[in-house]
């Protein structure tokens, strides 16, 4: 794979809830580079704090933030300097879109769906309601929604349709990045099946890059050209798609693709035994040492990320192997 | 929006089912006479009454449209179809919640039509539920002790000490110990995979002698699903339950459960062994959604995949003929969108709806 220019490069990136029960470390020290025209997944199991994630680069952020820090350069520049007013308008729709999780049930119950799609234009590009409307139509027709939809209500589409129309309603700024949370996951095989065709074709045709967060390891594999693994807060492993489906290097990263029940070949699944720790104060050491496999004395301290032939794994595991990143 | 649905299935038989062909059953193999045979399942039909205007009959929601089928003794069956296809609509008919317009179900060859009141509830005893949506399932304000005594007060297990060693029996079945940390719990102090348990350890209380598992993992992480579902496996061979399991996954299944159903638009369209099913898929919905079902492999984002077109029927007006027809790519004109596909049974014990094996 040749290496792509990089579109996106997060350095160290915090983002703590403060709750009653303490402070939750929902972002730590996240690291991660993206090329252009290039998907990536995050991977991980509920409450690891992929959403929160997407939400800390795209600056939604809570009212009860605690911590909020590191760098996001997008093209060269670093939007955690911007204010919040050049970030909302030169980023959040023009670089940066998000189709959020649960999406197909956020749409606007009483405007027309077309109308929905044409408004970013309308509202961040200024457009003529006119054009907007076109282009909305042409969105329309890329993610395999039928033109005539766009007058109709999101309680008239089905599920899938009204994901799509999510989509298009991320698209079409025609941003370089979109994130996508959890797209398919409440949607049935073939569905989701159809959407990923979608997703597909506008990576190759409109050349965008993809932020792909899910917990569905084996439809995450339709759209990914890199795979990072988050667990407990932590980026655990950044590996390219090819190496992460065939031999994922962290423990987690291994059992987690263990578990996943193939249909094709015939290999029991097995499980991970325990629960992920608390976010709120997690663990000093590694975050998984309670439930690895491998675990041994080191691991009590917190683990480096080690660069393995490139990729990224914080494990102990790879110290001989790895160089500290 | 005018159109309002009752809360439960129509009673009266509509004009529209009589005169509709026979649906057939298992053949020869069938016949709730056999020892072996659980369950009993024949040419079931569950309609939902569809209201305009909150009394105008318009139409019906035909969930359930000719389901037949026989479960066995110690069997694990899995009916995977997709959303709206009626697979929870079967089972509470199955669990005497809903009652047929047509057909019907037999437990232990006792049509359940006819069980008494009392009866009804000796036999809800005798099949355990896992129902969908585990976060919904277990009421948010009783302690996990509480939830689990509630089904032996209800069917009459009064004595305190005898309670209270079944439920540390089955919390000790399902993995949840010590047992004592658990029992003043509150759901939302558990774990997705821990509230699992506890409605498998609710449905596993009263002994029964088969368990109903709506989607019990779907909700949960991959890292758990796996528990879960061997969890079930391990308390079906050690008790010799029947198992029904009810999905949309297809690759879960596959470890789960003997035999695969295919369920498409209120219709079993294809069943078999899940081996047999798994590497010679008959029906061409079964081979769509095979195609469409992903295994992690890097190769998956280089192709693009082949899928028929479209979603799934409406269940009120549901297409002549197939009901696949529609979408199917090797349908026979003149025939597919005519006539309603009986069962053929091309394979021994391989049965499906499509005329392409006639
Ligand atoms: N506004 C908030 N205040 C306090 N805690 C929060 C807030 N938002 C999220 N959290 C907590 O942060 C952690 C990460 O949550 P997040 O929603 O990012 O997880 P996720 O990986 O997206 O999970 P899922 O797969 O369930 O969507 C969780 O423990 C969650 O409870
Ligand atoms: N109580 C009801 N009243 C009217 N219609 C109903 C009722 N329950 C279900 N239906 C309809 O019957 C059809 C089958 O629903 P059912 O819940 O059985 O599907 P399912 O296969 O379990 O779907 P899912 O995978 O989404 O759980 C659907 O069209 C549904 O809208
Ligand atoms: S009966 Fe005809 S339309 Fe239906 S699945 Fe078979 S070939 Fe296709
Ligand atoms: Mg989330
Ligand atoms: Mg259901």
């Amino acid at each position: 794979m040749t290496e792509k220019e990089t579109l996106l490069s997060i350095e160290d990136l915090r983002l703590y809830f403060r709750t009653t029960q303490g402070i939750v470390q929902a972002v730590d020290s996240v690291d991660l580079k993206l090329g252009v025209n290039e998907a990536m997944v995050i991977l991980g199991e509920s409450g690891c704090g992929k959403t929160s994630l997407s939400r800390a680069v795209l600056r939604l952020l809570p009212n009860n933030v605690d911590t909020y820090s590191g760098s996001i350069y997008l093209e060269g520049e670093n939007t955690m300097e911007m204010a919040d007013e050049a970030f909302r308008r030169q980023i959040r729709w023009f670089k940066m879109s998000l189709v959020p999780q649960a999406a197909m049930n956020a749409l606007n119950p009483v405007l027309k769906v077309g109308d929905q799609v044409a408004e970013p234009l309308i509202v961040h590009h200024r457009a003529e309601k006119e054009d907007a409307r076109n282009q909305a139509a042409w969105m329309f027709e890329k993610v395999g929604v039928p033109v005539d939809f766009l007058d109709r209500y999101a309680f008239e589409l089905s599920g899938g349709m009204r994901q799509r129309v999510a989509l298009a309603m991320a698209l079409i700024t025609l941003p370089p990045l979109v994130f996508l949370d959890e797209p398919t996951s409440a949607l049935d095989v073939l569905t989701q099946a159809n959407i990923f065709n979608v997703l597909k074709e506008i990576k190759q045709e409109l050349a965008v890059s993809f932020i792909l967060i899910t917990h569905d390891i084996a439809t995450s594999s339709e759209l990914a050209d890199r795979v990072a693994v988050m667990y407990a807060g932590q980026i655990v492993e950044v590996n390219t798609a090819r190496s992460f489906f065939t031999d994922p290097l962290h423990p987690y990263a291994k059992l987690l693709m263990a578990s996943v029940p193939k249909l094709k070949v015939e290999q029991e699944p097995t499980f991970i035994t325990g629960q992920p720790p608390s976010l709120i104060n997690p663990p000093s050491g590694c975050r998984f040492a309670d439930r690895c496999p491998s675990a041994f004395d080191r691991c009590s301290e917190e683990p480096p990320v080690f660069l393995v032939d490139g990729q990224q794994v914080r494990c102990w595991l790879y110290r001989a192997k790895g160089v500290r990143a | 929006m005018t159109l309002e649905l009752n809360g439960q299935p129509s009673n009266d038989i509509p004009a529209e089912l009589s005169g509709t062909q026979q649906f057939r059953s298992d053949g020869p193999t069938s016949a709730a006479t056999s020892q072996d045979v659980l369950l009993s399942v024949q040419d079931l039909h569950v309609w939902f009454e569809l209201k305009r205007w909150g009394f105008l009959n318009a139409g019906h929601v035909r969930a359930v449209d000719g389901v037949s089928f026989d479960l066995h003794h110690g069997e694990a069956i899995g009916i995977v179809g997709e959303s709206g296809c009626g697979k929870t609509t079967l089972m509470k008919t199955i669990l005497g919640l809903y009652q047929p317009v047509q057909g019907n179900v037999k437990f232990d060859s006792q049509d359940l039509s006819e069980l008494t009141t009392r009866d009804m509830q000796t036999y809800r005893s005798k099949v355990g539920y896992v129902q969908q949506d585990p976060y919904g399932a277990l009421p948010p304000f009783m302690t996990v002790e509480r939830i689990l005594s509630e089904p032996m007060i209800v069917s009459g297990i009064k004595n305190r000490s005898v309670q209270s060693q079944r439920i540390h029996d089955v919390l000790t079945e399902v993995k949840m110990t010590p047992v004592d940390d658990f029992l003043t719990k509150f759901p939302h102090m558990l774990s997705g995979g821990q509230q699992q348990r506890i409605v498998i350890a609710r449905a596993m209380i009263l002994k029964p002698q088969l368990i109903v598992a709506d989607e019990p993992v779907s909700m949960l992480d991959a890292s758990v699903r796996v528990e879960i579902l061997r969890l079930l496996q391990k308390l079906q061979a050690s008790h010799n339950l029947s198992v029904i399991y009810i999905t949309h996954d297809l690759s879960t299944v596959r470890y789960f459960s003997d035999r695969i159903f295919v369920m498409y638009a209120g219709k079993l369209i294809e069943r078999a062994d899940v081996n047999a099913l798994l590497r010679t898929p008959l029906h061409p919905y079964t081979q769509a959604l095979l195609a469409a079902t992903p295994d992690p492999d890097y190769r998956n984002a280089l192709t693009h995949k082949e899928l028929p077109p479209g979603e799934p029927p409406s269940l009120v007006n549901p297409p002549e003929g197939c009901r696949f027809h529609p979408r199917c790519p090797k349908r026979i004109e003149g025939l597919c969108e005519v006539e309603v596909p009986p069962d053929f049974e091309p394979v021994p014990n391989h049965y499906t709806a499509c005329w392409l094996l006639r």
